[in-house]
């Protein structure tokens, strides 16, 4: 087997795709909240994304196809070999061992973060509600993993196509109404759905994390890319990261921050369909 | 032998084109081999440069190249990008009356002349069975590495980037530092059998305990930190550290977007704040994707710590100047980058360090029109690795502390390079490295 091989891949939505790929690196030593970048050929940009899962010296890494280095990633497949995987990187979860009672919210590809933690916290004792939510049903994803670990799960979908109609903040509103002790949240998702999400926990002080995912280059504190302010402090999401205290979090910078380049992600997609360097291999 | 600025600022091949074997000989012979060299004693690692010197005007350049390497493992590296100014060629005593001989040309020469007619390996010794672990694959890990495989130890070298080479990798443009050389080198390196894992963080890809589980360790893992000014604006797009910019061009090949996915914002007016080799790289980079670029830098130009090549070749490029000047807020709206507001500064006497003190001057703000900001403005240790051994002592500045021997507080665990000097120099980081490889061979061997 090569280095980094594609042991298997797999579309689970007309654009999200899973991949298990062999890094016997990352895998023997990932934890929940930690990321890996993804070099898929010499010319393509390194992309972090999330760890989902590790299966022996396998991870799993669940992406959107948005731009043109995830697209192109999009049509690689099963046998086929990535230049280079790194990690894993940042910090993990904050899990308590055990007696917490964690309510782990996914939204979108974001769901993709959710397994391999809500797995954690259960693992460590921990009593774990999931609310995913995606905007249909086709968009869902990741539904049977997390309940098959969830002690309680619910799914929603903006369209109502699916599970209970409207956002994940619903359900999790609902949960923090009743009374019942919740020692911690996660948020997970795009950065609009983190921001307005985490205001439904400020009010009962429950302490809420959020994964924060800036435009990062090495992702090891070498260049200061996916730097965010916390607190009124500047942090570098790739190591003091990525999972930061949602309430002290500066939402605008961020968001800002993520859009630095749209006219060259533009720029690119165009180039790279007029030029069609598509690697022509379809996902099987 | 430099090329003309306005066409090497069209393209990233290497500005200076180095001397001619007539010319390298006619410099070998002005050396007066001096009873006492003092040029030696102003080289970091020592070599014999009367011996090369003589063995070049010889015309024995394989002699020379031996010679070299017996103290300096990256001739065609530290030939280039030396401050010779302030090290062996600052000592000449020719250059009392005359101009001092060029040193690092005539290094570079042999080097190069070695690298094209092929090198030959040396002999390791034989096998010791002892495993050690090298941390980061700069000049430092690089030269740690080399020793120790030649005394017959077993090496790993772990790189968390995708490829070895550290800072003349990614920081060191290519007009100024070919990669095809710096790949060279390394492949010497792996010659001797070194194994180099790229993507490997320690820390994370490879856990404390794994580290700790080799018979020595050694900690070259840079000052790679990049510091920011801690002003106003400078989260907004547009304003990068210069290591964030130079890694995009040189790593990930963001001269050649969208050829390359790896982006990177150039505009048309930037502002590189600082005076060292890392800002000077960072503005001729800036220059050679079409921008104008203005230099600002807090004292005066004779204070700028960038060696005197960099800084002559940056004027020739174009590079406006600005010293005594200091930037105190980045302008900008709708999340873009308008300009800098900066301060006059009036400069003060030297002090100990010859380098003049410095106050701003009330009421001289003025604006400068940027729409791209670098700063350059220093470098501290890496904290990803260093976080996790809380046991290792560490200076005020945060490097980590060594003795002599290159020993840091945890037992087996050495450390050179910039982790431990702080940001310095290339043959430095490899003279402290050699160190550090001669006190785990002398350990290991015990
Ligand atoms: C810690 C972390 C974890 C992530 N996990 C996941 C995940 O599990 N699944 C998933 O689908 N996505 C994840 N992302 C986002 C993913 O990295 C981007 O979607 C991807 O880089 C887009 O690259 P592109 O060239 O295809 O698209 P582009 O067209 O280049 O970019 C589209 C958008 O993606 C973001 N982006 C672009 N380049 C980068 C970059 N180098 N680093 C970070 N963001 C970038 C920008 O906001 C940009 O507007 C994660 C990001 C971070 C920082
Ligand atoms: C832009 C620039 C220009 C310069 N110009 C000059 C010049 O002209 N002349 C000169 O003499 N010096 C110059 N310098 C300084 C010189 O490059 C450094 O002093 C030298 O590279 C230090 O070598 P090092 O091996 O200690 O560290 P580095 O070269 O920084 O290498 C450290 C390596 O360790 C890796 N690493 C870090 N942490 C980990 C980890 N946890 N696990 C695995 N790997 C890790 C890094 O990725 C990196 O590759 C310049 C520096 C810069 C940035
Ligand atoms: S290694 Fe550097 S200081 Fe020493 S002789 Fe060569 S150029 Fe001069
Ligand atoms: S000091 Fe100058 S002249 Fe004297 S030996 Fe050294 S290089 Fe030659
Ligand atoms: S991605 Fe470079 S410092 Fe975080
Ligand atoms: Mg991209």
């Amino acid at each position: 087997m090569g280095k980094y091989t594609i042991v298997q891949a797999r579309a689970l939505s007309e654009a999200v795709f899973e991949m298990w790929i062999h890094a016997p690196q990352v895998a023997r030593h990932a934890k929940a909240g930690q990321f890996c970048i993804i070099h898929a050929d010499g010319a393509g940009e390194r992309v972090p994304l999330t760890i989902s899962g590790t299966n022996g010296d396998n991870i799993r890494i669940a992406f959107m196809a948005v731009g043109t280095t995830t697209k192109l990633l999009a049509t690689l497949k099963t046998g086929d070999e990535l230049r280079d995987v790194a990690g894993p990187l940042g910090m993990p979860s904050d899990i308590a061992e055990g007696g917490e009672t964690v309510v782990i919210v996914g939204g979108g590809v974001g769901v993709a973060c959710t397994p391999i933690l809500a797995q954690a916290a259960k693992d460590a004792g921990n009593y774990v509600i999931g609310i995913i939510g995606a905007r249909n049903r086709d968009l869902l994803i990741f539904e049977d993993d997390m309940r098959a670990i969830c002690n309680e799960l619910y799914v929603t979908t903006d369209d109502g196509s699916y599970g209970i109609k409207g956002f994940a903040s619903g359900p999790l509103k609902e949960l923090c109404e009743s009374g019942r002790k919740i020692d911690k949240v996660w948020i997970i998702g795009p950065g609009m759905m983190m921001k307005v999400t985490s205001e439904v926990t400020r009010p009962f002080g429950i302490r809420t994390y959020v994964s924060l995912n800036p435009v990062m280059v090495d992702g090891t504190g070498m260049c200061g890319s996916c730097r965010v302010t916390v607190g009124g402090e500047m942090k570098f999401a790739c190591v003091d990261g990525p999972e930061f205290d949602a309430h002290e979090v500066d939402w605008n910078d961020l968001m800002t921050r993520q859009r630095m380049y749209l006219s060259e992600e533009k720029q690119s997609m165009e180039y790279h369909e007029e030029h069609h360097v598509c690697r022509c291999r379809k996902v099987e | 032998m430099d090329r003309n600025p306005n066409l090497r600022i069209t393209d990233f091949n290497e500005v200076d084109l180095g001397l001619s074997r007539e010319e390298v000989i006619a410099e070998a012979k002005r050396c007066i081999q001096c009873k006492k060299p003092r040029c030696i004693s102003g080289c970091p690692v020592g070599i014999d440069i009367p011996a090369f010197i003589q063995a070049i005007a010889d015309e024995k350049f394989q002699d020379a190249a031996d010679i070299i390497k017996k103290d300096n493992m990256l001739p065609a590296v530290c030939g280039r990008v030396c401050p010779q100014e302030t090290q062996c060629q600052g000592e000449c005593i020719l250059g009392k009356k005359d101009l001092p001989i060029s040193i690092g040309q005539l290094e570079r020469f042999v080097a190069d002349f070695e690298r094209k007619k092929g090198a030959k390996c040396p002999k390791c010794a034989p096998a010791t069975g002892k495993k050690v672990a090298v941390v980061g694959s700069g000049p430092a890990g690089l030269a740690c590495a080399a020793e120790l495989a030649r005394r017959g130890h077993s090496v790993t070298v772990f790189e968390s980037l995708h490829e070895a080479g550290g800072v003349l990798m990614y920081g060191i443009p290519a007009f100024r530092m070919p990669k095809d050389i710096v790949q060279y080198e390394i492949d010497q390196v792996k010659r001797l059998g070194v194994v180099i894992k790229t993507n490997h963080i320690v820390g994370r890809s490879v856990s404390v305990d794994e580290l700790l589980s080799y018979d020595a360790v050694f900690l070259g893992t840079g000052a790679g930190l990049p510091y920011f000014m801690g002003i106003p604006g400078e989260n907004l797009p547009g304003v990068y550290s210069a290591n964030e910019f130079l890694t995009r061009v040189n790593l990930m090949g963001a001269n050649k977007f969208p050829e390359n996915d790896t982006p990177v914002k150039v505009g048309k007016k930037v502002v590189v704040v600082g005076g060292g080799n890392v800002a000077m790289d960072a503005a001729r980079v800036a220059r050679r994707m079409g921008a104008e670029v203005t230099l600002m830098y807090r004292r005066g130009e004779a204070d700028m710590p960038a060696r005197l090549d960099e800084v002559r070749h940056a004027k020739e490029e174009g590079i406006i100047f600005m010293t005594a000047t200091n930037p105190i807020a980045i302008l900008g709206g709708n999340n873009t980058v308008c300009g800098v507001q900066a301060v006059k500064m009036e400069l003060g006497t030297a002090g100990d360090d010859g380098r003049c003190s410095f106050y701003p001057i009330e009421g001289s703000e003025f604006a400068v029109e940027a729409d791209v900001v670098i700063e350059a403005i220093g470098q501290g240790p890496n904290p990803l690795l260093l976080r996790m051994l809380p046991e290792l002592t560490r200076n005020r500045n945060g490097s980590v502390a060594v003795n002599c021997l290159g020993e840091t507080s945890i037992q087996k665990v050495y450390a050179g390079g910039d982790v431990a000097t702080g940001a310095a120099t290339v043959i430095l980081a490899m003279g402290t490295a050699k160190e550090a490889a001669v006190a785990i061979d002398h350990m290991l061997k015990k």
